[in-house]
């Protein structure tokens, strides 16, 4: 059974998706414990995975018994056995939150919507496990066919936001696969590894640049690296809280999976850092994200856009880190996976509760949440503090090993656009936090403020959120353990 | 310098905990008498926690207690020494007092949110005494941001326009410099000396330049805007909108002393007289403090609100720990450290007078307070004793620490200091003096009140007649906070 973990991570929620679907025509009422039960064993298989990682270095999973470079082989170390639990993990606490405000919003469509839900996440634990470079790119396409399906059933204008990320994201998943072509024009291989072992002799070839370039901006096109951004905000803002649930906190995150995983194992840090000089360049391009991403995000009026806009921010702290070509940069954007992953799911399950009650995440509908939806808004404040970078929070840890990077690699252009962002994000938080905390005004000094009765969201909604908002801290402080139990081992030893 | 015995005990982190424990408690008591009473429990058991520790400490050993390890070589940890005892004692046990006065005030003012206000008050109060038992800067920022965030509930606490531009002042003072300033200097010690340990002899000498130093310096003293240092203080006066009790413990003990001891824990532990001393930095330092102790007081002259005006006397007694510290001599740190104790006991007691007026007359103006003694005399007569303390005279804790001020001024041959403190002491005087004057002298048909004794509620009352008598006492018993000081100054020194 433990050897099958990686295929039951894939095939479960593939299986299962399907049975969904059916099952939705029997019974709407069968799906929501058929998703979890999948998604629950894909998360316990990925725990379980993480554990075999870190007991034997790494397990390599020959699907149908073939041997690579002909089969497909699924290869977990240390980079990828630490993001499969984080991605199993968030997708099933957010199916739990999800549950009522899927009920609420389109009570007919329940049977599609989880089916959709786990196909998605089948997606996206399998472009992380894979260590199939082709492979990637059907279980890439499956995650965004899925995606463009759950960001679609939503407000009047998703549909339309949706297309705008369908064409953006096809043409991203397209110059990734024009680049895994070019790789196996010039290797003759799919398998990540045999890649790698064949290419040093190939770094001269133009053909492997090309490859290279246009497979990075395939990857931050659907990551939304700034300038290639601009179909994010909208789509995810006017999506249903239950998918922006789900992608808001991974997809990105994948992507710089992905992205991590080609500079490091496909073209290896002596192509990407030593044999090529354009480091310094995207650590700048990292630095107008963040710096825009902030900027942006101070303008809108509206929480879910607000926070979609820091979503880019977040992605320029992650290319950033990883293109400082330092350990410690290294370091720092593998654990922002991890904890931007989570704060995400938490700033986006707060946005679900209150969309839930209060039908509305405009800014001037907040008013009096604090009193209305106390753990709610805790669980806000201490995801905001994340964000912002408040230790002990996970936020704070990330960004120290960004910074410290920063200070190493001497971009300091790089630290100061992290520490600006902190302060946007002061800004940002505390704009919302004041709408909730004081307003609506009342006069005499406050004495009449009526103790309006507490409204929260339900149960499944809450305890999933209030997990989240303590794994927050909890991840923070063990953040030494997960660096020197885990990323440690995930970057080469060539890079220092 | 011999090495210092250290203890591995739980206890620190109990005594930052405690108050952070009760808050579910205080959330779900039903009645206001319960949630208080476990507010002066928790409050009771941070101080006997804190006295549990100190003899420990005066044997001349210390205390330490790992949490985790979070980065390399940079832990959660605490560390209970002299300097950190001392600023624990004081505002573990003024947290009792306030807590009494705390329930006089909001139930005399029958204002909302009450058990809010008390959960709040007790985070602050676990950050307060985090900061104090930090063993290194991470821990300390840690410490020193949960303050900054936990206090913003409580200075907004009236919930309306005037709360909400004050605590978006107080927010961007405090937090916009600890991340726009120390957090990046924290970042580039580390990554020069590789560790941020506190240590007697600082931990960045031989591994910074000149340069970075002076760079470093700049960053740490405006950073810890807590502190008050101009042109970073006018948050304080801002946050006088809190109700008043807030404003006696966190703005005139636990905020702002965290300011300025943070100040001194990175003068000290992160510097190091050494360094400081062999740059010429201490010079510096004093002139940035003196500049204050003038200005503010000259302010503090012109202000009409009494908070207000206590508020700039604040920003002025604060920059005096820092000058004592910047002398960089025995006698001026020791000057320096006391006086976090003796300003504190006398600017509790003059807010909680301050209060005390409000909640019995509803008055905030000082031009409204002529003939004031003759319907609160005691009230007045605690205002009376504690800015004698202020103003540094005998029989008074405050002269102790002006007195040790001034020889450490002469020890560092630093004579324009000399004319800095005796120039402010007058200023004091004549900030305060007017007040108690025209509180108790004055024609009868200037006063504005009857000639009645209405003295506001006990609970207000006798929280104030406590800590001006403990502001008495200091001058004949100081003993515990100067051999704390003592002890502090052989471990930096090393004399």
């Amino acid at each position: 059974m433990s050897q099958q973990y990686p295929a039951l991570l894939v095939v479960v929620p593939l299986l299962s998706a399907m049975i969904i679907s059916i099952a939705g025509w029997v019974n709407k009422r069968w799906c929501f414990p058929i998703a979890v039960a999948a998604l629950g064993v894909a998360a316990c298989s990925s725990v379980g995975l993480l554990l075999q990682v870190l007991d034997q270095g790494k397990v390599i999973y020959l699907m149908g018994g073939w041997p690579p470079p002909m089969g497909i082989a699924y290869y977990i170390d240390h980079l990828n056995g630490l993001v499969l639990p984080v991605v199993s993990i968030v997708a099933l606490l957010n199916l739990i939150a999800a549950k009522k405000s899927i009920e609420q919003q389109f009570p007919d469509k329940i049977g599609p919507f989880y089916s959709l839900y786990v196909l998605m996440v089948a997606g996206l634990l399998g472009i992380v496990a894979t260590g199939d470079a082709f492979n990637l790119y059907v279980l890439l396409e499956i995650a965004a066919l899925t995606g463009y399906g759950l960001l679609a059933m939503g407000e009047e204008r998703a549909p339309l936001a949706t297309l705008n990320y369908l064409y953006m994201g096809t043409i991203g998943a397209c110059f990734y696969l024009l680049g895994v072509g070019y790789l196996y024009i010039v290797t003759g291989s799919l398998n990540m590894v045999d890649i790698a072992g064949i290419l040093p002799d190939l770094y001269q070839s133009k053909a492997v640049l090309a490859a290279f370039i246009i497979c990075m901006v395939g990857v931050w096109l659907k990551m939304a690296f700034f300038p290639l951004h601009a179909w994010l905000p909208n789509a995810y803002t006017y999506a249903s809280s239950a998918a922006t649930g789900l992608i808001a906190p991974l997809v990105t995150k994948v992507m710089i999976y992905v992205m991590i995983r080609l500079m490091l194992t496909v073209f290896t840090p002596a192509f990407v850092f030593s044999f090529l000089n354009v480091s310094d360049a995207i650590v700048w391009l990292a630095v107008i994200a963040i710096v825009t991403g902030g900027v942006l995000a101070l303008a809108e009026r509206d929480l879910k856009k607000m926070l979609a806009y820091i979503i880019v921010a977040e992605v320029g702290y992650m290319v950033g880190g990883a293109w400082l070509g330092n350990r410690d940069g290294m370091t720092g954007a593998i654990l922002h996976i991890v904890n931007d992953a989570l704060m995400t799911l938490c700033v986006f399950l707060v946005v679900g509760n209150i969309v839930y009650k209060v039908k509305s995440y405009a800014f001037e509908n907040l008013q009096g949440l604090f009193r209305k939806m106390p753990f709610t808004m805790g669980a806000f404040v201490i995801g905001a503090m994340s964000i912002i970078g408040v230790p002990p929070t996970c936020g704070f840890f990330s960004k120290w090993y960004l910074i410290t990077g920063a200070i190493a690699a001497g971009h300091y252009a790089f630290m100061a656009a992290l520490l600006f962002s902190s302060l946007v994000s002061v800004v940002l938080f505390f704009r919302v936090f004041e709408i909730c905390f004081h307003e609506p005004f009342s006069d005499n000094h406050g004495h009449d403020h009526h103790s309006e009765a507490m409204d929260e969201a339900p149960l499944s909604m809450l305890v999933p959120l209030l997990i989240v908002a303590a794994t927050l801290i909890v991840v923070g402080l063990y953040t030494g353990v997960i660096v020197n139990q885990i990323i440690q081992f995930a970057i080469p030893a060539s890079l220092v | 310098m011999e090495t210092i015995e250290t203890i591995t005990s739980i206890k620190p982190l109990l005594a930052v905990l405690i108050s952070l424990l009760v808050v579910p408690i205080l959330v779900s008591s039903r009645t206001p008498n319960v949630r208080e009473a476990w507010t002066f429990v928790a409050a009771i058991a941070k101080f006997l926690l804190v006295i549990s520790m100190l003899p420990v400490v005066l044997n001349g050993a210390e205390i330490v207690y790992t949490v985790a390890e979070v980065l390399p070589g940079v832990a959660i940890k605490f560390r209970v020494d002299a300097f950190g005892m001392l600023f624990a004692l004081v505002s573990s046990s003024l947290w009792i007092v306030t807590t009494i006065y705390s329930i006089g005030y909001m139930r005399g003012l029958k204002e909302h949110s009450q058990t809010r206000y008390f959960c709040y008050f007790a985070l602050a109060l676990s950050a307060t005494i985090g900061v104090a038992f930090s063993a290194n800067l991470l821990t300390m920022y840690l410490f020193y941001e949960m303050l900054s965030f936990a206090t913003y509930p409580l200075v907004t606490h009236h919930q309306d326009r005037e709360a909400r531009s004050s605590g978006r002042k107080y927010l961007l003072y405090i937090v916009g410099t600890s991340i726009a300033f120390v957090l990046p200097a924290m970042m580039i010690s580390y990554s020069l000396a590789g560790t941020l340990e506190f240590s007697g002899q600082g931990f960045l000498a031989g591994t910074s330049s000149k340069e970075v130093t002076i760079l470093l310096l700049v960053l740490f003293l405006f950073g810890f805007a807590k502190a008050g240092i101009m042109p970073f203080h006018s948050w304080l006066p801002a946050a006088m909108v809190a109700p008043t009790p807030v404003s006696a413990l966190l703005h005139a003990v636990a905020v702002v002393k965290v300011g300025v001891f943070s100040i001194v824990r990175v003068l000290t532990g992160v510097f190091g007289t050494d360094l400081l001393l062999s740059l010429n930095l201490g010079t510096f330092i004093v002139y940035l403090a003196s500049f204050t102790i003038l200005v503010g007081s000259l302010i503090a002259l012109s202000q009409d609100g009494l908070k207000r005006r206590l508020a700039f006397s604040t920003i002025a007694q604060l920059s005096y720990i820092v000058l004592g510290v910047g002398l960089l001599s025995p006698k001026g740190i020791t000057g320096g450290v006391v006086h976090i104790a003796m300003h504190a006991f006398g600017k509790i007691t003059l807010f909680m007078c301050a209060g005390a007026i409000f909640v019995a007359t509803g008055k905030k103006n000082i031009s409204e307070m002529v003939g004031i003694g003759r319907r609160m005399p005691i009230t007045m007569t605690a205002f009376f004793i504690a800015s004698l303390s202020i103003i540094g005279l005998p029989p008074c804790g405050g002269f102790l620490s002006k007195w040790y001020l001034v020889l450490g001024s002469l020890e560092a041959h630093q004579m324009p200091i000399l004319f800095v403190l005796l120039t402010s002491s007058l200023l004091n005087a004549a900030y305060f003096m007017p007040i108690v004057y025209k509180a108790f002298f004055c024609t009868p048909q200037e006063a504005m009140f009857e000639n009645t004794v209405q003295e506001a509620p006990l609970f207000c009352v006798v929280p104030l007649v406590i800590t001006a008598i403990i502001s008495i006492i200091l001058f004949f018993y100081p003993q515990p906070f100067f051999r704390l000081a003592d002890i502090m100054v052989r471990n930096i020194t090393g004399m």
